[in-house]
């Protein structure tokens, strides 16, 4: 196991270090009434500091749970780094979870102190006061609408600092106590607890050490080559173990600049005002970005859609290529030279990914046409596979070794393996050290050898040496005649037309495939504005002949590559249906992470998944949504089944086959 | 920690008293010896049935509409009628029920123009940009900015007016609006058109404008609905008369007002 340096081993060493080391170099950025705001590492340990003397007056102390909830800002942040100084235990939680998932996790980790951005997190928490007998205080950060509120248990988060402030100034030994406090952490120590969105029951509470994140961030920043001279843009969960590390563990490590978007919406505009060098997305981000750029694309005029669709295809053929340091003719190189000062340069720009180093994605599979689209254009984005459990990185993609199918070699000091199940085991220094207060589901999932079992099913590619993920171990099943079905697969091919925005795969156990289809409302509402479609809400467009038509023509298309695939060529679409409403993380249908959660879903629309099998041509559907104020509804719809064609399996495989 | 259970009501002193207005356009009597005030503080709402003399109202006070008889007091001064400059200078602003905002220019440029009654520098000054100009021009920024996170449109902050969908604009409107610090703020009509969720942002701006600015708010609205929630009192106007004017739970149980919005029975037997 690699060492860690005692005097470095935590994020509050970590912090004093980086303001005498790089003082005047910027921390953190956030965009505030229009313009960027700067705090050099001098500056942000000295808010940190404040605060953290301030939430110790108020009662925080070592092995204390405080949770923080919001977007990305940097108090937030800060709040981390100034509980974690007194040796309490950040618990971040989800800022969209509806205020019962947030009292579940809160009452489970018993916090005494939330962090929390504005009004609307107050609320939430003031809903669930009741179930939340350890809650002391909730300091917030915006104050607008809080006015009235009762403050006997509410404070604002600068005057908790202007507390600390204060009594740093009167009492010269509070500094030193301060420090003590800081000195005394260690990287064996717990340092935050991250609640995994799991796929099914109950989020579960990874419990990280300091060592833990470190070592892994310490690796990764040495792998991809990172240093204080990054921009990263903070806009991902703060609860996500992604975001934990990325803009927080590894910045504090490497020294490097983490920026705040001024809003959720503004992300793209901030992006590309910082022009950030690093980046970190789970596939969904870019795929929105390229579905956007391919509706307006639509919108353009003649000429621009000629060129755009001439370099994009010559981009296909050679961009990568470049990319990687191959031989390409000078011919090729010059027209993508013209190519990148019409089209790829201005795209890029557009993304604010010009001075984009390194790009990863992780999180689910990655469309390989998506993957391959943002490679050609010069960017060299690249595959991690990572969990919560193992602070983040298992694989990673070395640089030029990229294969849109696999997620890359084992990451540094880590070890991965195969199980005999054919499931993906590994081990390293960043392996968590429990559920909490639940060892049951610990020893389920870690073996008291250290190996940690991902759920995932795998296997190493001859050809390449990287592993490649095929599903969630689980989710792989088999048709009633014994052909493989995995879901993903089949979704992961669908999701990559703009059209489609969710597909679920059904057909485990059953004698064939069906799928139901979330459309994109983006992509499919510029069709039908350009088509004369007129539709009210959702549920009309999508109960639509005519988008039922254009879907069909995409699984058709996905129908025939399957058929080329020896293994694949039985679980081919036979029928689907399009949702009458979006799959939604508030229905509990989506993971907050925007992953499927299949039982759910399977249970929620059990009138359809038997109207597949049973030969109907629609059926009757009423589901209860719930709204982002925590109210309830039901929408209730009459959704048609279409019944698709299979092709046959290439003839000569069938013969072997036989 | 609780969230406050209501609004307490308003009961400061009265910052704008109509008496005995009377209006006609020729021979159209629009208005016919109103009387009601606004208190500081507090939301009002005027309503009516289609043609009640509600705008007309609206005019008056803000001195766009000179009455032919009647008194306005407004921060204790009594005058005969308003003045559209004086009005502005004595900080009423307004939106419109049809907007009013300039198409071509940004969200942001249409919010500073609400500024300009607040400029000091002269012209040259200003084309200079220069010196005081220039301090002058950051903290008209710095307000601007202010409003701009205020009302959640950071994100159109650079977007041309014309292309935003008219929930936003009506925001940009009000935006405009605030950008004078008025003491009074004339709304028309401002959730009209607007779907559910818009009207519930701007029925949350509203209440956040009157709390946290301390803005009187006068209103003309047709969603009862929202009238009810918002409001602190109601006058109600039918024909260019007062018929009603009481708290929201009053008016509603009003004979006169029920007969102004559904008409009279007709005898139906049971």
């Amino acid at each position: 196991m690699p060492s860690i340096d005692p005097g470095l081993d935590t994020l509050p060493k970590l912090l004093v270090h980086n303001a005498a080391a790089r003082g005047a170099r910027p921390a953190m950025r956030h965009k505030d009434l229009g313009i960027w705001q700067t705090w050099t590492w001098a500056q942000m340990l000295e808010e940190v500091r404040a605060f953290s003397v301030g939430l110790a007056e108020l009662g925080l102390k070592r092995g204390d749970k405080f949770t923080i909830v919001g977007s990305n800002r940097p108090r937030l942040y800060w709040a981390m780094c100034a509980g974690q100084a007194l040796g309490a235990v950040p618990v971040p939680v989800y800022a969209d979870a509806v205020a019962e998932e947030m009292a579940y996790v809160l009452a489970h980790a018993e916090v005494t102190l939330g962090v929390v951005e504005d009004q609307e997190q107050v609320d939430k928490l003031i809903a669930v006061s009741d179930r939340l007998p350890h809650l002391r205080q909730v300091v917030y950060d915006e104050l607008r609408g809080l006015k009235d509120y009762d403050h006997s248990r509410l404070i604002a988060f600068q005057d908790v600092q202007s507390i600390g402030r204060k009594k740093l100034a009167n009492d010269p030994e509070c500094l030193r106590q301060w420090q003590a406090s800081v000195a005394a952490g260690k990287g064996s120590d717990l340092s935050v607890i991250l609640y995994t969105s799991g796929t099914t029951g109950r989020s579960k509470g990874v419990m990280l050490t300091y060592a833990n994140t470190i070592i892994s961030a310490r690796n990764a920043n040495a792998f991809d080559r990172l240093d204080e001279n990054e921009e990263v843009i903070a806009y991902l969960p703060l609860a996500w173990v992604g975001d934990y590390i990325f803009s927080y563990v590894q910045s504090y490590a490497a020294g490097y600049c983490v920026n705040c978007p001024e809003t959720a919406e503004t992300v793209v505009q901030d992006r590309r005002e910082i022009g950030t060098t690093y980046a970190f997305a789970p596939p969904r981000v870019y795929e929105n970005l390229l579905t956007l750029t391919m509706v307006r694309m639509a919108d353009a005029s003649a000429l621009k859609r000629k060129a755009f669709d001439f370099f994009i295809a010559f981009a296909g053929r050679w961009g990568e290529k470049i990319l990687d340091g191959e031989k390409v003719p000078l011919g090729a190189r010059l027209l993508y030279g013209i190519g990148n000062v019409l089209v790829y340069g201005p795209l890029k720009n557009q993304f604010g990914l010009t001075r984009i180093r390194i790009g990863y994605t992780a999180g689910e599979a990655i469309g390989p046409e998506i993957f391959r689209f943002y490679r050609s254009i010069g960017m060299n984005l690249k595959q991690l596979y990572g969990q919560t459990e193992a602070s983040v990185y298992i694989t990673a993609q070395p640089d030029g070794e990229i294969h849109p199918e696999a997620v890359g070699k084992a990451s540094p000091d880590v070890e991965v393996k195969i199980s005999d199940t054919g499931e993906v085991m590994f081990r390293s220094p960043g392996v968590f050290s429990g559920y909490y207060k639940d060892p049951d589901k610990t020893a389920e999932v870690l073996t008291p050898d250290g190996w940690v079992h991902t759920g995932d099913a795998g296997f190493f590619d001859p050809k390449t040496g990287q592993l490649r993920i095929i599903d969630r171990a689980k989710d792989v099943g088999r048709l009633k005649d014994g052909t493989v079905f995995a879901p993903k697969y089949i979704e992961n091919k669908l999701k990559f037309y703009p059209n489609i925005r969710e597909v679920v795969a059904i057909g485990a156990g059953r004698d064939f495939v069906c799928t139901m289809v979330n459309i994109d409302l983006t992509a499919v509402g510029s069709w039908a504005e350009r088509n004369n479609v007129v539709y009210a809400s959702y549920q009309e467009l999508a109960g639509d002949p005519r988008v039922y038509e254009m879907i069909a023509r995409h699984i058709d298309e996905v129908n025939r590559s399957l058929a080329e695939e020896e293994v694949m060529a039985g679980a081919q679409v036979r029928r689907f249906l399009i949702l009458h409403k979006e799959l939604d993380p508030d229905d509990g249908e989506l993971t907050r992470t925007q992953k499927l959660r299949r039982g759910h879903i399977n249970d929620r629309y059990a009138p359809l998944v038997e109207a597949f099998y049973n030969g109907s041509t629609e059926a009757q559907i009423a589901t209860e949504v719930t709204f982002e104020d925590g109210h309830k509804g039901v929408i209730a719809a009459r959704v048609v089944i279409r019944d698709m064609k299979p092709y046959p399996a290439p003839p000569a495989k069938m013969e072997r086959a036989a | 920690m609780r969230a406050p259970s209501s609004r307490e009501a308003a009961a400061g002193e009265v910052l704008l008293a109509v008496d005995d207005v009377s209006l006609s356009f020729g021979g159209v009597r629009a208005l016919t010896g109103v009387s009601f005030d606004i208190r500081k503080g507090e939301i009002r709402a005027i309503i009516g049935p289609n043609g009640a003399g509600k705008t007309s109202m609206l005019n008056v006070v803000n001195g766009f509409y000179q009455p032919q008889s009647g008194r306005i007091t407004f921060k204790g001064q009594v005058r005969r009628s308003m003045r559209p400059h004086a009005a502005a200078e004595g900080g009423i602003a307004r939106t419109f029920q049809n907007l009013a905002l300039f198409r071509g220019m940004t969200t942001l440029d249409n919010i500073l123009a609400g500024r300009a009654l607040k400029m000091r520098c002269g012209f040259f000054w200003q084309l200079l940009r220069y010196g005081p100009a220039l301090r002058e021009e950051v903290e008209h920024r710095r307000r601007v900015e202010e409003i701009i996170d205020f009302l959640e449109i950071a994100a159109i902050r650079k977007v041309p007016v014309g292309r935003l969908p008219y929930g936003l604009q009506k925001r940009v409107e009000l935006g405009r609006a605030l950008a004078m610090e008025p003491d009074l703020l004339l709304l028309d009509e401002p959730m009209a058109g607007m779907n559910l969720e818009e009207k519930e942002d701007m029925s949350r701006f509203i209440i956040d404008v009157n709390q946290q600015y301390g803005t009187t708010i006068a209103l003309i609205e047709h969603d009862m609905g929202v009238v009810m929630d918002l409001s602190d009192r109601v006058v109600v106007l039918d024909y260019g008369c007062k018929i009603a004017d009481a708290t929201p739970d009053e008016v509603k149980r009003d004979k006169n007002v029920i007969r102004a919005y559904l008409g009279e029975p007709h005898g139906v037997s049971v």
